[in-house]
């Protein structure tokens, strides 16, 4: 009893460099978490003392006002379900197409293969960013402007997560599918009981990875949506509640809500998402 | 050789082989019928990346507004137009001058925060997190956030620096406000890639140095440095892609205008406002397919470089 505990301090016993650097991560930590302590202070104060000079860190009068009011006033219950709607739907929509066209690259044959490859890693180069406009007027013209498939399914089409699991399937030893095979099952089958259960680390962070991103978009949903019921959080937030007078603390509150579903996904799935990035070696280095 | 392999098959029982013929056979099957795998996909790549870059090009030789209907086409006028438009190089500008700044920054950075997140051996859980939170926003909350940091009057840096600085009104540091509001945001997404490299490079590369007689910097620069280079040229290929295309956390910043003397207008914004404000749609085209050459150049210009170092390694 008493050598474990011994060698249990013994082996937690702090060196000198390890001090140095615990404090310099602490102080790093402290440096990147400050802005979000401010935003949440700032969201704790009144909107008379948020904007008070000269600014102070912690609220001298703490209230949840900011935070009611976002509630009570505008539609950020919509945004947020808006939100959850569009990224679960974009994430199950990817998880299901990418998983099967990187099989499909990966391990069967078919004629224009090698053709068709390419002009997928092609599309690794296009994004909203770059032909929004073009990508607006075919929206418009599917009469898809301001509904929630024209936000969704021009989200559902990442070369980038295709190329991902192509290369994570190229690497799953062919026996495991030639034992299937001998046993009678189909391609399918093979697919769906064998591949996609072993491929779970790399499903999870492609997954999490798109679930952030479509959460997080905001370029797209603005150029696609006009009506305040069917934003976004970020699209609601930054446009709706900027464009009368910005309210700071209710700004602020709004800001940390729409970031706080994410916080809480990583703090869940931390491992799954830093072992798929191991794993995948995120778009193959 | 030959023999042995005669004899397996030999001893091998009858159901078993007709087993695997059949097994041959429908692997053939299923390869020839693998293009239904990838079906689904390319359906929604047509619809969503290939048709609206053809239209795209199509639209860029035309004068075509925003409802779409009556347009003309001009040939090359959008074209040339564009490379005589001031303001479109001024957008350029600002996007690459935002590019250089942040790319070099981002890598030194994420580097560094992964060398610290490594090396600390309590706690890597707390760590990771810390310095990866901060991506996890949505990036017109970081463009918020600091365009609250950097308000004038209140602002909370330059309470915090005793500064007195003009951050967002002032063109010469309106980019640079942006620039530090995006490494702040981004720096965690390429902090966790260059993590997963380094505990990804094998420890008896250490143990065998130590042996030699490595000290911590030869083994810095002899071991980790030249494991890192891949993912270095990853993070830095993946952030000149992003970097490029900045638009959000900008505008919110700035509060959906240019900026101070439209010092902060990207190229992404002038190409929206070609499109959706000025309704020119096929000359906001034609830009756009300016900058996805220039996108596609990045890229394939990384693709060259990867090949290069291959071949050289060999």
């Amino acid at each position: 009893m008493t050598t474990t505990t011994v060698t249990g301090t013994r082996r937690r016993s702090w060196s000198a460099g390890q001090i140095v650097l615990t404090a310099l991560g602490a102080a790093v930590s402290a440096v990147l978490l400050a802005p979000l302590l401010w935003a949440l202070f700032t969201s704790l104060k009144s909107e008379t003392e948020s904007v008070e000079v000269p600014t102070h860190w912690l609220p001298e009068k703490w209230t949840g006002q900011a935070w009611s009011g976002i509630f009570e006033t505008g539609n950020i219950i919509d945004w947020f379900v808006n939100s959850l709607v569009v990224s679960v739907c974009v994430t199950a929509v990817v998880l299901l197409v990418s998983s099967l066209a990187g099989y499909g690259f990966a391990r069967t044959e078919f004629r224009g293969k090698g053709l068709l490859m390419g002009i997928v890693m092609a599309g690794l180069m296009i994004s909203p960013a770059v032909l929004g406009v073009p990508l607006f007027t075919t929206v418009q013209q599917m009469g898809m402007v301001d509904t929630y498939w024209g936000m969704i399914l021009p989200q559902c089409a990442p070369a980038a997560m295709v190329y991902i699991l192509y290369k994570f399937f190229q690497g799953v030893p062919r026996e495991l599918e030639e034992a299937a095979f001998i046993d009678g099952a189909g391609r399918w089958r093979v697919f769906f009981t064998i591949i996609l259960p072993l491929s779970r680390p790399s499903l999870a962070a492609v997954g999490i990875f798109t679930f952030i991103s479509s959460w997080n978009n905001f370029l797209w949903p603005y150029m696609v949506t006009n009506n305040p019921d069917l934003m976004t959080m970020p699209n609601g937030i930054a446009t709706v509640m900027n464009s009368y007078g910005i309210q700071w603390s209710q700004l602020m509150a709004g800001g940390l809500l729409a970031g706080l579903p994410l916080i809480v996904v990583f703090v869940f799935f931390q491992r799954q998402i830093v072992a798929g990035v191991a794993h995948t070696g995120l778009a193959g280095q | 050789m030959t023999t042995t392999s005669a004899e397996t098959v030999v001893r091998r029982p009858a159901r078993a082989r007709a087993a695997a013929a059949g097994a041959a056979v429908r692997r053939k099957q299923g390869l020839q019928h693998g293009g239904w795998f990838v079906a689904p996909f390319l359906l929604l790549f047509a619809l969503f990346v290939i048709w609206p870059l053809l239209r795209g090009v199509w639209l860029s030789f035309t004068d075509a507004n925003i409802s779409g209907d009556g347009a003309r086409f001009v040939g090359l006028a959008n074209y040339r137009e564009a490379l005589d438009d001031p303001l479109m190089w001024d957008a350029l500008g600002h996007s690459a001058f935002f590019t250089l700044l942040v790319v070099p920054c981002i890598a030194v950075l994420a580097f560094l925060l992964a060398m610290l997140a490594h090396h600390i051996e309590r706690g890597t859980w707390l760590w990771r997190l810390c310095f990866f939170l901060p991506f996890l926003l949505p990036s017109t909350v970081a463009g918020n956030l600091w365009q609250w940091l950097f308000n004038p009057g209140n602002g909370m840096v330059n309470h915090v620096f005793g500064l007195d600085t003009p951050w967002l009104t002032d063109k010469s540091y309106a980019m640079l406000a942006v620039v530090i509001c995006t490494l702040w945001w981004t720096v965690g997404f390429s902090f966790l890639l260059y993590l997963a490299a380094l505990q990804g490079i094998p420890a008896h590369l250490y143990e065998a140095a130590r042996l030699d007689g490595a000290n911590a910097w030869h083994r810095m620069v002899h071991i980790t440095l030249p494991m890192l280079r891949n993912i270095t040229g990853l993070v830095i290929a993946l952030q000149i892609l992003a970097s490029l295309q900045v638009f959000d956390q900008a505008v919110v910043m700035m509060d959906f205008t240019t900026g101070p003397e439209d010092s902060t207008r990207t190229f992404v914004q002038y190409t929206l406002e070609q499109g959706f404000t000025s309704y020119r749609v096929g000359y906001a085209s034609a830009i756009s397919i300016i900058f996805f050459v220039l996108i596609a150049a990045v890229a394939l210009g990384r693709m060259w470089l990867l090949r290069n170092r291959e071949e050289g390694g060999r």
